[in-house]
């Protein structure tokens, strides 16, 4: 065959020829176009349509943030300056606003010698947290501890804090952050202790009440450890009777002793100065971390075997998410004080709190359910055929698998319920979106402001709620990496 | 197997109620509902403590007293003389209203943004990239506030539509025009009016929309049997007959002969004085109530429809393609039906997020049932207790309604496995 070929053709090349480049219309810019926006008729339509819309609102909004004011001390005086810079007719942003009124959309009415507090509890949270959300990526744990680090103590710095606590703060997050390159573990002492810590911070008061709150869970456990030779229920039972016999009776006792001989105060502040981003972020923040736990107990229960806690969990589950949180956060502030016994009525903002947790809690327990739905039967067999208890079962085997599973769940649901922390302004708390805008307007000077405060704080909601989603996503694309080990 | 004599039982001791698997279930369970209803019964007397106290008692009979107050937007008649009962309706009927408006317009939008973010066309996924991640990241109350607060502040007033030069005009052909107090949009009218039908309760419903709607729900069940027919055989001949122009007609041809007979015309708002008339003046607070959450939900849905699409592996549409089915085919029959299982579940589920959120109509005080009964009512009665109660009661169940309609869904749709 070889031969014959050999024979007949007259000419072979025995060097390779250089690969030629792609022709102009197959490659770079011009491909990138020719595939993405003129592939054919119905895509050169779109493109059209799409350039026209990108060309109305650019040419509608860009004038007006072009004309932007930043230092004024009324609308008309913005307008005055927009009028001369740009002439009769045109129109421009007022930032102005934002910047006088920066305060009361942050901190709302709380003391102004005392931002610092909020300040300081906002960037511990960070140290609380770390531990938990980056759990084993240390750069980035270094990153995140670091730069927090940095800003709360220019924050504090630029809000005058005593020097002392700024001292004291700068040492907590620089032992954080010591702490968390050689034990992370470690850290979760401080998350434990944190709300403790946010709590006197936030509204000052005596350290030992809360710290009594604190000392309950220790007592509990202590007795759970005392009756070792109990069955686990009647461990459990004494534990809990513990605990409420010390929140009730023994706590407030001891904080009263323990503050007489040292007092360990700082000054007070009411719940009603609370408001702005921080009225949000403290509510959020709350309803998030307990919705959790709260929502896994109410997803365990839902898919228990027995009818009766079953049920509870349904009716509850049920019950909350098929009414609005408007209703539910106006049963908090008009019949609350109902149910409780006469003569008792406590914190408004403890209250509608409370209501959002339960309010995320039953999503959450929703979420989870479909989680735990997820895994395959034969997990929790092979549970059982290990001769696991219910809860070993499930604190080993099958909860990690499942909360895996439903962590774009979970953090979606989170989003909603930072989110529908504004709705708090219909039961007359001071929210950063209506009530703090409606304030501003109500002034003279800003009367007719609408656009500034509201893409002001419809930014910030959307930065914090993208970031959080975009953390779900790095850690769904984290725990899938893990799985093909 | 015969000589191990099954044991005996051991006699019963107390602590089996702990330590026994039998018996722990119940312990556990009796448990439980002592601390449940000695909670309940201690709210309730709670409750009932203090309801004494404040000098008051439960009950409804303030649902029989006449209202006082008016509704601006409402689809059964009612003045400020009613009860609060038909004020508490009027309410219930405007959430519908808005929701299911709301609903059908977010699904819409939903499904045009879903698909058209998977579009080869740069320029267009991104744009509905950032629709949806703008819509899905901020709070719903903002954009009501937003697009209500365009509606009042940066409309302009019906005068500034009058005049030979005037400074506003109307939108889509001369047909819509937006106020900053209501929206003018058409009307239909019936020059040769049939009468009404009425529902009791002086409701009553135009003969014309009567007819309108049995025409459309036979042409419903005649498509289906049309339908059925055409699949018996296509199994029995291997062709399957052409069915599109039949069923076009059982919808068009009813629906415009019925459009002559009762001489159905389409009455443009047009200015008169300083106000519209001849059409329907539909309030803000509804309009901008119903777009935000339309375009809010849209966002949501849109996400559902992308994940619904991509869910639908392309070795599916390779498959349908490869046994000779044309494209048309391909989407009814294999991709749309596993598209959709997985699409449904979450939608409903919006629809009913939607629904709830319709009570921020508080923000721009549209008539909702929260604003009737949660509010007013509520208010003029001092009846907390019992409005709160009946407004949740009503609210659950509108929700268990749309929930027991996706468990019937799910359950049609289940695999079943071989």
């Amino acid at each position: 065959m070889s031969e014959i070929h050999a024979e007949t053709v007259g000419y072979t090349r025995n060097t390779m020829l250089p690969p030629q480049p792609p022709p102009q219309r197959q490659s770079g810019a011009i491909l990138w176009l020719r595939e993405n926006l003129l592939s054919g008729p119905l895509n050169i339509l779109l493109t059209i349509l799409g350039i026209a819309v990108v060309w109305y609102l650019v040419s509608g909004v860009w004038p007006w943030l072009a004309n932007s004011v930043w230092r004024a001390d009324g609308l008309q005086e913005c307008r005055a300056i927009i009028t001369a810079r740009a002439g009769e007719g045109t129109t421009g942003a007022c930032w102005a606003v934002i910047r006088e009124r920066w305060w009361q959309f942050t901190f709302g009415f709380y003391p102004r010698a005392l931002y610092w507090r909020p300040v300081a509890a906002f960037g511990l949270l960070f140290v609380a947290i770390a531990p938990i959300l980056f759990a084993d990526e240390r750069r980035i744990r270094r990153v995140v501890l670091g730069v927090a680090a940095v800003l709360t103590l220019l924050a504090m710095w630029a809000v005058n804090a005593p020097d002392g606590w700024l001292v004291a703060v700068a040492a907590v997050m620089v032992g954080g952050l010591v702490l968390s390159e050689r034990r992370p573990s470690a850290l979760l002492a401080f998350s434990g202790f944190y709300p403790v810590l946010a709590y006197w911070l936030l509204w000052g008061g005596s350290l030992w009440q809360p710290l009594m709150v604190l000392a309950g869970f220790f007592v509990g456990w202590g007795i759970y450890r005392l009756v070792g030779r109990g069955a686990p229920i009647l461990r459990m039972v004494a534990a809990v009777l513990a605990v409420v016999a010390w929140w009730l009776w023994l706590g407030p006792l001891v904080a009263q002793t323990l503050a007489a001989a040292l007092p360990l105060a700082i000054a007070a502040v009411t719940s009603d100065t609370f408001g702005g981003f921080l009225l949000s972020i403290t509510i959020g923040v709350t309803a998030i971390s307990m919705s959790l736990p709260l929502g896994i107990i109410l997803a365990l229960a839902r898919r228990s075997d027995l009818p009766l806690v079953k049920m509870l969990a349904v009716t509850f589950i049920e019950f909350i998410r098929g009414v609005p949180l408007i209703a539910l956060l106006f049963v908090a502030s008009l019949l609350l004080n109902y149910f409780l016994p006469p003569g008792t009525s406590f914190d408004i903002i403890l209250r509608v709190i409370i209501m959002v947790t339960l309010f995320a809690a039953a999503y959450m327990a929703e979420v989870i359910r479909g989680g735990l739905a997820a895994l395959p039967r034969g997990q929790y067999e092979a549970a059982d055929a290990l001769g696991l208890d219910y809860w070993k079962a499930q604190r080993l085997i099958i909860l990690p698998q499942a909360l895996k599973v439903s962590i774009p769940g979970i953090v979606g649901t989170f989003i909603g319920i930072f989110k529908d922390t504004t709705l708090v302004t219909f039961v007359g708390l001071y929210d950063p979106l209506k009530s703090t805008a409606d304030s501003v307007r109500a002034s003279i000077a800003w009367k007719g402001t609408y656009w500034e405060p509201y893409i002001f704080t419809g930014a910030i909601f959307f930065i914090l709620c993208f970031a959080m989603s975009r953390y779900s996503m790095y850690l769904e694309t984290r725990l899938k990496r893990g799985d093909s080990h | 197997m015969a000589d191990t004599a099954a044991p005996a039982d051991p006699p019963f001791r107390l602590s089996m109620l702990i330590y026994d698997r039998r018996y722990r279930g119940w312990t556990i369970q009796i448990v439980v509902f002592l601390v449940v209803m000695t909670a309940a019964a201690w709210l309730i007397n709670n409750t009932l403590e203090n309801l004494a106290a404040l000098g008051k008692d439960f009950s409804f009979r303030f649902l029989g007293q006449r209202a006082g107050y008016d509704i601006p937007q409402r689809l059964i008649p009612y003045t400020a003389d009613s009860t609060h009962l038909r004020a508490t309706v009027v309410g219930l009927l405007n959430t519908l209203l808005v929701s299911i408006l709301g609903c059908i317009a977010a699904t819409v939008l939903g499904v045009v943004a879903g698909v058209l973010r998977l579009s080869n066309n740069w320029i267009v996924a991104r744009l509905l990239t950032i629709y949806v991640e703008i819509f899905r990241n901020i709070p719903l109350l903002l954009w009501i506030l937003v697009i209500y607060a365009i509606f009042t502040e940066a409309l302009p007033p019906p005068n500034a539509f009058r005049g030979e030069d005037p400074a506003a005009s109307m939108v889509l052909f001369d047909s819509i025009a937006l106020t900053n107090r209501y929206t003018a949009i058409p009307s239909l009218h019936a020059t040769s009016d049939p009468g009404s039908l009425s529902l009791g309760w002086g409701v009553l419903i135009s003969w014309a929309a009567v007819a309108f709607v049995l025409a459309f729900v036979a042409a419903v069940i005649a498509h289906r049997a049309i339908r059925r027919w055409a699949k018996a055989r296509q199994e029995e001949t291997g062709a399957r007959p052409t069915t599109w122009p039949i069923s076009l007609g059982l919808y068009v041809v009813p629906a415009v002969v019925l459009w002559f007979w009762f001489g159905i015309t389409v009455e443009r708002p047009v200015l008169a004085g300083f106000n519209f008339a001849g059409g329907s003046n539909v309030h803000n607070a509804l309009v901008a109530l119903w777009l935000a959450l339309t375009l809010y939900t849209g966002a949501f849905i849109a996400e559902i429809v992308r994940a619904g699409i991509l869910a639908v592996s392309k070795g599916q549409t390779e498959a349908a393609y490869a046994l000779g089915l044309r494209p048309g085919r391909t989407m009814s029959l294999v991709v749309l039906p596993q598209a959709l299982r997985v699409i449904v579940p979450p939608l409903i589920s919006q629809w009913l997020n939607l629904t709830k959120n319709s009570s921020l109509a508080i923000a721009t005080g549209y008539m909702d049932l929260r604003a009737t009964l949660g509010g007013t009512t509520l208010n003029q009665t001092g009846r907390e207790l019992e409005a709160m109660v009946l407004m949740m009661l009503i609210y659950l169940v509108l929700s268990l309604i749309i929930s027991g309609g996706m468990n019937i869904y799910n359950a049609r749709i289940r695999l079943r496995e071989r």
